[in-house]
């Protein structure tokens, strides 16, 4: 049951500063007023009354070795450990609703780099957590971003202080582990004055019978020239249905590249979006999804042109199979006085079977007459003769198919680090060549 | 042997082959001839496993295995491989990475070096094999590609749909000797081919005229010249 009651349990185990219960509460009083998003496609049947919303575990360690057995044991089979030890400055864990295991480097915690569990951020660090808190996402964009958050939970609180770049990349892992739930997390991602960092979102969950709900939330701010870089590849299992609402806002001169990808889930439902707020800001935003089986993926990229000489570029790829649909919903928004705006869409679609769908639906809206706007769209249909030529040379119709998206996402996966690149080759091709659908 | 028994099969309604038998002993060259439209390429995309042609009765068989219901590639890997008349374009998959899947061969550091001799060897250029599939392959070198293929995956059985289309005299006679060498490896072939100039340079076991989805006349090496200048365009 989603009422008052709930939200304040929820903050109150948190020991939250009153503005974060006075924050939750008008969330709250939103998500009961506002009316069901009219664009939503693959919920059918989502009854948010029989989850369990809020799940915390309740605990918090700096070490792998202070984790209890049976959670540590989780993080240990996805390789996180190891992972962590060479690849990354920090990392953090979510276990269902709280953030169980978070550390940095020490070079970058003396440098004044903080990587928090969101709920330690909002008593330790609360001014400055404040100062961007839903202000990059407002609730009131749409119901579900009000239920975020009413319900939020766990994630993680990154701030990167002015000109100190971060060379390894931060990751957070979110991991869902019991049924019938909802997972809430909240990160924040501040990064200063010429400052540098990027963070790296994963995502999974076992296969349970009932399906579990996502409902995430990530903000970014890059202030003045900063480079924020954030990857995101979603592998939620198939019975996730998955809803994020991710934004960034870059300041005058800062460039945001942003990478989402999303293979797993039943419905996921992703836009994630910039606002260019200062002259001279970009972005790059490459965004990618596999629709394989009778799952639905709808996202797509939303930029937003305030300032003049801003440049963004979408790269979309959509991939879809045995009844996959994949949807693409941009928009870009070049305002009156974004002089010399540039902006250029692409949109590619792959479908591997006559059973699968894919749809655009691109939305432009330019008022600076100086703005440039470019979109291109294409869909690719992998054939029979293709794929009987590929069969003809011993590979399996699962292989195939496989090589196909490798292929058509091969400009993705190089702009991936390397070990999250073949991360996902390993995950297509297991996706693929066990015929999952 | 390859061998074809009585084989019926159909695209939709359409009755396309009307019981063909042939056989292709392992080191024998045998060659389909026959007029456009007789159902030359229908039948080595049968005998492949095209999934556009259903087999209505008859049977394939590979070294006395039936591979009549096998998957392209199953058949594929039991020792069957056709170069295709018309090789299709896929974007984003490299001739390369094609093969080396195809042959199990990923990991292995030789293999490349291995691909770009035998570029080498049929005339293309190894920057080739880092193209994506065809894409923007001229006629020609779409057959070299077809055939640097049929001898890197070194399957026992080869169906040539055309392997000498659209390539100048120079590549015919290169073409030819690697048939030559490839049945001298013990290779059985079957061979299609419009063009008689080809022929010129190979030494012919067995020939199959094909009309109308059946075969109208057959026999060894000594009708070809026959069969020719009988004219089998019409």
């Amino acid at each position: 049951m989603i009422d008052e009651a709930l939200v304040r349990q929820i903050s109150e185990e948190h020991g939250e500063p009153e503005w974060m219960l006075r924050l939750r509460l008008n969330a709250l009083h939103l998500y009961e007023r506002m009316e069901e998003p009219k664009w939503l496609r693959g919920v059918d049947g989502l009854n948010l009354e029989d989850l369990v919303l809020y799940n915390g575990p309740k605990l918090h360690a700096t070490s792998w070795d202070d984790l209890p057995e049976d959670v540590r044991r989780i993080y240990e089979r996805l390789s996180l450990p190891e992972y962590e030890k060479e690849y990354l400055a920090g990392l953090a864990t979510s276990l269902d609703s709280e953030t169980v295991y978070s550390n940095v480097l020490d070079s970058l915690r003396e440098k004044g780099v903080i990587l928090e569990p969101m709920d330690v951020a909002v008593r330790e660090h609360s001014d400055l957590v404040r100062k961007y808190f839903s202000r990059i996402f407002p609730m009131a964009e749409h119901r579900y971003a009000a239920q975020h958050y009413a319900l939020w939970s766990g994630g993680v609180f990154v701030y990167v202080p002015p000109g100190v770049k971060l060379n390894l990349p931060i990751e957070a892992f979110f991991y869902i582990s019991t049924e019938l739930e909802g997972q809430f997390e909240h990160s924040l991602i501040v990064a200063d004055r010429a400052s540098e960092v990027h963070f790296i979102e994963g995502c999974s969950a076992p296969l349970f019978r009932n399906f579990s709900f996502h409902n995430g939330a990530v903000e970014i701010y890059a202030h003045e020239n900063a480079y924020v870089k954030f990857t995101t590849v979603q592998n939620w299992s198939k019975n996730v249905i998955n809803f994020n609402n991710k934004r960034a806002i870059a300041e005058r001169g800062a460039f945001i590249e942003w990478v989402e990808g999303s293979i797993g889930a039943k419905t996921s439902i992703v836009y994630p979006s910039v606002v260019l707020r200062g002259e001279g800001a970009k972005t790059t935003m490459n965004v990618f999804s596999i629709a394989h089986g009778p799952y639905v993926k709808d996202g797509g990229a939303k930029i937003f042109h305030v300032a003049p000489n801003t440049r963004s570029t979408v790269v979309s790829k959509g991939i879809s199979s045995d009844g996959g649909v994949n949807i693409y919903r941009g928009l870009i928004r070049i305002l009156r006085g974004a002089k010399n705006a540039v902006s250029h869409v692409s949109c590619d679609s792959l479908l591997l079977d006559d059973r699968s769908e894919a749809s655009t639906y691109p939305h432009a809206q330019v008022d600076e007459p100086t703005a440039v706007f470019t979109h291109e769209a294409t869909t690719f249909r992998f054939s029979e003769d293709q794929l009987f030529y590929l069969q003809s040379r011993g590979l399996n119709e699962d292989e195939a198919k496989g090589l196909a998206v490798l292929g058509f996402i091969q400009d993705i996966l190089r702009d991936l680090p390397l070990e999250y690149a073949s991360v996902l080759r390993e995950v297509l091709n297991a996706d693929f060549s066990k015929g999952v659908g | 042997m390859l061998e074809v028994k009585d084989l019926h099969a159909r695209v939709g309604e359409k009755n396309i082959l009307h019981g063909v038998s042939l056989r292709v002993r392992p080191g024998e060259l045998a060659v389909l001839l026959g007029p456009n439209g007789s159902g030359k390429s229908s039948l080595v995309r049968t005998i492949a496993g095209d999934p556009r042609y259903e087999i209505v009765s008859g049977q394939i068989l590979l070294d006395g295995a039936d591979i009549t219901g096998l998957s392209p590639d199953e058949r594929a890997r039991q020792g069957l491989f056709l170069a295709f008349q018309s090789p299709p374009e896929i974007d984003g998959v490299t001739l390369a990475t094609l093969l080396l899947k195809a042959a199990g061969r990923e990991r292995d550091v030789r293999a490349f070096s291995e691909l770009a001799k035998l570029a080498q060897r049929v005339g293309l250029d190894p920057s080739y094999l880092s193209r994506p599939l065809n894409v923007g392959f001229s006629g020609g070198e779409r057959k070299r590609s077809e055939l640097l293929q049929a001898i890197f995956l070194d399957r026992k059985y080869l169906l040539l749909d055309e392997i000498d289309s659209g390539v100048d005299i120079a590549g015919v006679r290169l073409i030819a000797q690697i048939v030559e060498d490839l049945r001298g490896a013990g290779k059985g072939i079957l061979l299609i081919s419009h063009n008689p100039n080809i022929l010129n340079y190979l030494t012919v076991d067995r020939v199959y005229l094909l009309k109308d989805g059946a075969v109208v006349r057959s026999g060894d090496g000594s009708i070809l010249q026959d069969v020719i200048s009988e004219g089998f365009h019409d």
